[in-house]
């Protein structure tokens, strides 16, 4: 028999995953189901899905939020608060798959499969989340890059749970953009993505992230290639050095999907717009 | 809210031929009540499973049963338990239903044993159990390697089929020497998922009596009736195949299905219980048929003023590992290899050949697309190469009454040529293509494609199938129409009812068309082919016709002429019984087709098409998206508007779809990419706003002008819409970037790459 | 463990386990075969359900997780005074051909137009690209929706 546990509160969902390692935690079931299909019945299940103390929008202090981690697409597309302050996340949640995958999917599902083409990522990165991860024995907070260790793999224990993300307030008059390239318009798995944000001062690039998706193991920030942009006026000029550090630093693959020359090409394409628009 | 109208008479005028009668199988499936092969479940049914070959080529040397499993709760069947031939038998018997220790595997996902348990779950679990012991042997996959027969798939060649089609005395080099312009060109197309939403399935059950009864999704319940006569060994009094509702088919589930049914029905006999074997979609995309992977190579030579001298094409496509379809298909594909143009010194040749890949087979279309592509490419850039719009260098060569084509057939009447292409070209023509702005990543193209598709049948076909479909008045006072074709979708159902409502007289509500079961209906031939509306609807509607005057004659002669049709029908059965009127297919006289030649009437008569798409390219992403759309197709008549555009419209995503995202990658002869996720087809936002206009010109052997409609959408818009990328990118890029599919942002920006 | 739902109106108390799926639950527990299976991976929008007014793929949803919510499955679409209005007009305009995927549709358009009653063509087409439908082209479904669109818009006047 497989168990299937709804813990009403926090503390029993966390009190749960301490007395059952095993036990696998579902919030939207979107990855899992499909991660499970044909096969034997899990040992049992933690049902996260409304949990109240991991859903919804939060205000921070400093104009940032606080999203609880099982919070779905559908409910962060009607949230002003994410509308107004980080549309570049709203872009992507609108992305994601189509209405009945974003009516239960959860970023916190996203950050947990942590999938090279998850689409919440970039964003995520560029916004310089932080993830609030908790246990029976307390809560911690990590840096959503530092999060990140491997293909597939984040800096989760297996008595711990995803219970928010936090997104700082972003630099004021800066530039969000996200661009979603995949397989097809809706319902797509993405060959490359890109989200950025920037802010000029005095017509310079005072500040810029750049964060991809698709093009490396994991969701990467392009650290070379903001260096490159920082500090001088968006121009060719500064497009076609950015495109070149970028080159440098990331390492697409060949797949079912797309290749990796396409993959390189277009994250270019993508960096050169994105400071031209600026 | 129902369709109650006031009288009988505004039933009978919404029921007529040329009105868009509500589908009369609408309502069951919009509630949810329609009942498909997998919603249906009989006392003790069991589930089935399909133990396949992971390599492509090999000699099976054992099928064994694992330790570790109680194998007595399942039933596992092996070629051994055959009681007739071991084959699925269609065209030749080149293909087992099971292979049998000893014998070649050759391809991978080929069917080697099957289980049959109580749930699925454990005929899963004893699957994960048995073993297959094949000793491989060197595969072959591309189709022009198999060629050189290193590797040996079929026959001593690897071909499995050859035709060539001759027009005009002088030699086709010499002939192509003599024109001011020559274009070749060489053309790529992929195989095609048909990605029907329902799964393929069957359920067999086999009674005391021993009948076997085998119901399920499927478009030709007589090819499977046939290949089970050869695989149980039964006659047909022991035999009956009955479609359930189908949930889509487009070729694909014409043949195929024999080889789900022969294994349900295999299990069921072994097992003393009914089987259920549906597929789980990644088993239907990797086993079953798809589109035949082509290359076709062809030369046009014409003259400076734009008039086409000489066409030389070949054309070859891959058939997989066994023959299936493929001589057929191959047959379209070359006969309409030409295009419809006119030109005294044509040749086509053609040639399939098989490749361990899993066989290619039927797909909307039929060969058609394949070479529709290749001439539609060559069309566009002989254009280019004058000058000439793409509409006038169309209109100068077109086929039109009075003209012959390829192998020399004459055309008379129902020729919709000129109509068609003056129809798109008017819409074209008042929406100019939006301007470039060079600062953006957008660039704007448009493509145009102008084809043609023979309706029904190659040749003399009609007249060895001798169709049949009888209407008759059943007990309970309908109009039943009994046939052989189904209704996968397209509609069969509304437009028989349509056809004979207008036949008899009467209002639709009293006509009834039942899904067909082979021991209550004539062999009507199989739903392929465009051959449904225009053949079978035609006998229907002379059935229709013939009942209703021999009622009316009986009705006057006994005193009841003032009767309404249903009612003195329903007077007349209570005194002469079951009352019916079967018509045989009679093909239109001066049909003569030479299959030694391949020349004379290809086909009864023509379907013609054209289309403009417009698309927006951004070359920042190489994505392309489709702004406009605009297919004019003459169908003769469109019995049934609404049935008619929906046809015209799904044909036409199918066709974009397979010419910029659709893809079958094959990894080392199994298909790797084998699920909705990554075997894609366009959705909602991929689709364009579609702007069908239908063309009428009256076909004189067809039901009220009516010829086919369901194939020719597919053939021409994958030419326009590579030909409409070609024409966004054509400072950037030279053509040959589009002569493959899928006209990919990949292969986009490979071509931009090489270019540059 | 037991489940209380209500289903098309009804409440219902199903025992089950938790971790099936809800698709193999209303099919075979419930005999609720209208919703349909095409891929049992999310691609397809055919086994679409509405859970708390909610279009869901019922092969991804752990049927644990229905407890306490409202479903509403095709056999509940249609009101005991006759089709709903978008069942009506996706009949009339040809937006069902096999059908298949109709069930899933006609959920998923029902949400939609209720969700964003003026949406545009283009945003209707988004709303459900989760359907997918291989036979129509979409052209006659959305051309439905927005005829339905039209029909209630003028009726709330
Ligand atoms: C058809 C389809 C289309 C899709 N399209 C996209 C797309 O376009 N872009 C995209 O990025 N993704 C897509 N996905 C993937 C998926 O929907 C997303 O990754 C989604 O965000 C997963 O969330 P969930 O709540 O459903 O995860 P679940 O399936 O519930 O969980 C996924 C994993 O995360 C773990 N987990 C969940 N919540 C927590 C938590 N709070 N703490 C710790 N572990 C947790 C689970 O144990 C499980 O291993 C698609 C999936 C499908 C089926
Ligand atoms: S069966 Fe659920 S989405 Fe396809
Ligand atoms: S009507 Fe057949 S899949 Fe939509």
């Amino acid at each position: 028999m497989s168990e299937f546990l709804s813990p009403k509160d926090l503390p029993a969902a966390l009190a749960a995953r301490a007395a059952h390692p095993d036990y696998i935690p579902v919030a939207g079931g979107t990855d899992y189901m499909v991660a499970s299909k044909d096969r034997l019945p899990p040992p049992g299940i933690i049902n996260l899905f409304g949990l109240g103390a991991l859903t919804g929008v939060t205000d921070l202090d400093g104009g940032g939020v606080r999203i609880g981690a099982c919070t779905t697409y559908a409910t962060l597309l009607g949230d002003a608060r994410i509308a107004n302050t980080f549309p570049l996340l709203r872009d992507a949640c609108r992305e994601v798959g189509a209405s009945q995958i974003q009516a239960r999917g959860t970023l916190g599902g996203n950050i947990a499969t942590s999938s090279p083409v998850g689409d919440s990522l970039p964003p995520l990165l560029a916004l310089d989340a932080v993830i609030c991860v908790a246990s029976s024995a307390g809560e911690r907070r990590v840096a959503y890059e530092d999060f990140l260790v491997g293909y597939r793999k984040i800096d989760l224990a297996a008595d711990e749970l995803i219970v928010a993300i936090e997104l700082p307030a972003p630099h004021v008059g800066a530039m969000q953009h996200w661009r979603k390239v995949g397989t097809r318009r809706a319902q797509s798995i993405s060959k490359v993505m890109m989200a950025a944000v920037a802010h000029l001062d005095d017509g310079r690039i005072a500040d810029i992230r750049i964060a991809l998706g698709a093009v490396a193991d994991r969701t990467v920030r392009a650290r070379a290639t903001e260096d490159a942009l920082r500090g001088s006026a968006p121009s060719e000029e500064a497009a076609k050095r950015a495109r070149e550090a970028l080159r440098g630093e990331i390492t697409p693959i060949d797949d079912l999907r797309s290749t990796a020359e396409y993959r390189l090409g277009v994250a270019e394409n993508l960096v050169r717009r994105f400071v031209l628009s600026l | 809210m129902g369709h109650a109208s006031n009288s009988s008479e505004e039933a009978k005028a919404k029921g007529s031929v040329g009105k868009g009668l509500a589908r009369v199988d609408g309502a069951a499936k919009v509630r949810g009540t329609a009942r498909y092969v997998d919603d249906l479940k009989f006392p003790g049914m069991h589930h089935g499973l399909t133990k396949r070959s992971e390599v492509p080529h090999g000699i099976l040397r054992g099928i064994h049963k694992r330790e570790g499993f109680d194998w007595s709760q399942v039933v596992v069947v092996t070629a051994e338990d055959i009681p007739g031939r071991n084959t699925i038998l269609l065209i030749e018997e080149d293909q087992p239903a099971l292979v049998a220790i000893g014998a070649h595997v050759r391809h991978v996902d080929e069917a080697i044993a099957l289980i049959a348990a109580p749930t699925r779950a454990l005929a899963r679990e004893a699957h994960g159990f048995l073993d297959l012991e094949i000793e491989e042997i060197p595969a072959v996959f591309d189709c022009e390697e198999a060629l050189s027969a290193e590797v040996n798939v079929y026959g001593d060649d690897n071909i499995l089929k050859t035709y060539l089609i001759e027009k005009g005395d002088a030699d086709i080099e010499e002939k192509l020497a003599s024109c001011d312009h020559v274009v070749e060109g060489l053309y790529r197309t992929q195989a095609q998922e048909q990605m029907y939403i329902e799964p393929q399935g069957m359920i067999a059950s086999w009674g005391e009596d021993g009948v076997c009864h085998i119901i399920g999704s499927m478009q030709c319940p007589f090819y499977i009736q046939k290949a089970m006569r050869a695989l149980l060994a039964l006659d047909d009094d022991n035999l009956v195949v009955e479609q359930a509702v189908t949930g889509g088919g487009f070729g694909g589930k014409e043949e195929y299905p024999s080889m789900i049914a022969g294994h349900a029905a295999l299990l069921a006999r072994k097992a003393g219980v009914p089987v259920k074997l549906i597929y789980e979609r990644d088993e239907d995309i990797a086993a079953t048929t798809k589109r035949h992977p082509s290359v076709v190579r062809h030369r046009l030579g014409f003259d400076a003023d734009g008039t086409i001298r000489a066409i030389d094409v070949d054309v070859i496509f891959d058939g997989g590992a066994y023959l299936t379809l493929t001589q057929v298909v191959l047959s379209r594909g070359v006969l309409h290899a030409a295009g419809p143009y006119k030109c005294e010194n044509t040749r086509v040749r053609g040639r399939a050949v098989a490749t361990n890949t899993p066989p290619h087979g039927a797909f909307r279309g039929f060969g058609a697309p394949q070479t529709t592509f290749a001439y539609e490419r060559q069309t566009q850039k002989a254009a280019a190469l004058l000058g000439m719009s793409p509409f006038e260098f169309r209109e100068h060569n077109m086929l039109r009454d009075g003209d012959r084509t390829a192998t020399s057939q004459l055309l008379e009447g129902s020729v919709g040529s000129e109509d068609v292409l003056r129809a798109v070209k008017e819409v074209a023509e008042a929406n100019p293509l939006p301007k470039d702005d060079p600062a953006t990543s957008i660039r704007h193209g448009r493509g145009v494609a102008f084809y043609f598709h023979g309706a029904g049948f190659t040749g003399s076909g009609e007249a060895r199938l001798a169709g049949r479909a009888t209407v008759a008045l059943a007990e309970d006072g309908h109009f039943e129409v009994r046939s052989s074709s189904t209704d996968i979708g397209q509609g069969v159902q509304t437009m028989f009812t349509q056809i004979a409502a207008t036949g008899l007289g009467v209002e639709p509500d009293a006509v009834r068309v039942p899904t067909p079961a082979t021991d209550r209906v004539p062999d009507s031939g199989p739903t392929v082919a465009s051959r449904t509306c225009m053949v079978v609807g035609r006998v229907v509607g002379q059935a229709s016709v013939a009942l209703k005057n021999r009622i009316e004659s009986w009705a006057s002669e006994n005193g009841f002429g003032d009767m309404p049709l249903r009612q003195a029908a329903t007077a007349m059965a209570k005194v002469e019984g079951e009352i019916s009127e079967t018509v045989q297919y009679a093909p239109p006289p001066g049909i003569v087709w030479d299959d030694e030649t391949y020349t004379g009437s290809a086909y009864p008569c023509y379907g013609w098409a054209a289309c403009v798409i417009d698309v927006r390219v951004d070359t920042d992403t190489y994505e392309v998206a489709i702004d406009r759309c605009v297919h004019a197709v003459d169908v003769g008549k469109a019995i049934n508007p609404v049935v008619v555009k929906g046809q015209i419209e799904g044909g036409t995503l199918q066709s974009l779809g397979w010419a910029l995202w659709e893809d079958v990658i094959y990894k080392n002869g199994k298909v790797a990419n084998d699920r909705m996720t990554n075997c894609i087809v366009p959705t909602f936002s991929d689709a364009p706003e579609m702007h069908t206009i239908i063309v009428e010109e009256p076909f004189a052997n067809g039901p009220y002008g009516a010829k086919g409609v369901g194939e020719i959408p597919m053939d021409g818009p994958c030419a326009a819409a590579a030909g409409a990328v070609e024409h966004a990118l054509s400072t950037l890029v030279s053509s040959e970037g589009f002569d493959a599919l899928p006209v990919s942002p990949e292969a986009i920006q490979r071509a931009m790459r090489l270019d540059s | 463990m037991n489940i209380e739902v209500t289903i098309n109106g009804e409440s219902r108390s199903i025992e089950t386990e938790g971790h099936r799926r809800l698709l193999d639950v209303l099919r075979e527990e419930l005999g609720l075969v209208g919703t349909k299976e095409g891929c049992g991976e999310g691609e397809c929008g055919a086994c679409t359900v509405l859970m708390d007014g909610e279009p869901v793929n019922s092969c991804l949803v752990p049927v644990g997780q229905i407890q306490g919510t409202q479903l509403t499955t095709i056999e509940g679409m249609a009101g005991s005074d006759g089709l709903h209005i978008i069942q009506d007009t996706l009949v009339r305009y040809g937006g069902a051909q096999c059908g298949i995927c109709t069930p899933g549709v006609a959920l998923c358009a029902k949400w939609a137009v209720e969700k964003e009653p003026g949406a545009s063509k283009e945003r209707l087409r988004e709303l459900l690209a989760g359907n997918i439908c291989r036979c129509t082209g979409y052209q006659a479904i959305v051309d439905a929706v927005v005829a339905a669109q039209n029909s209630s818009e003028s009726s709330h006047e």
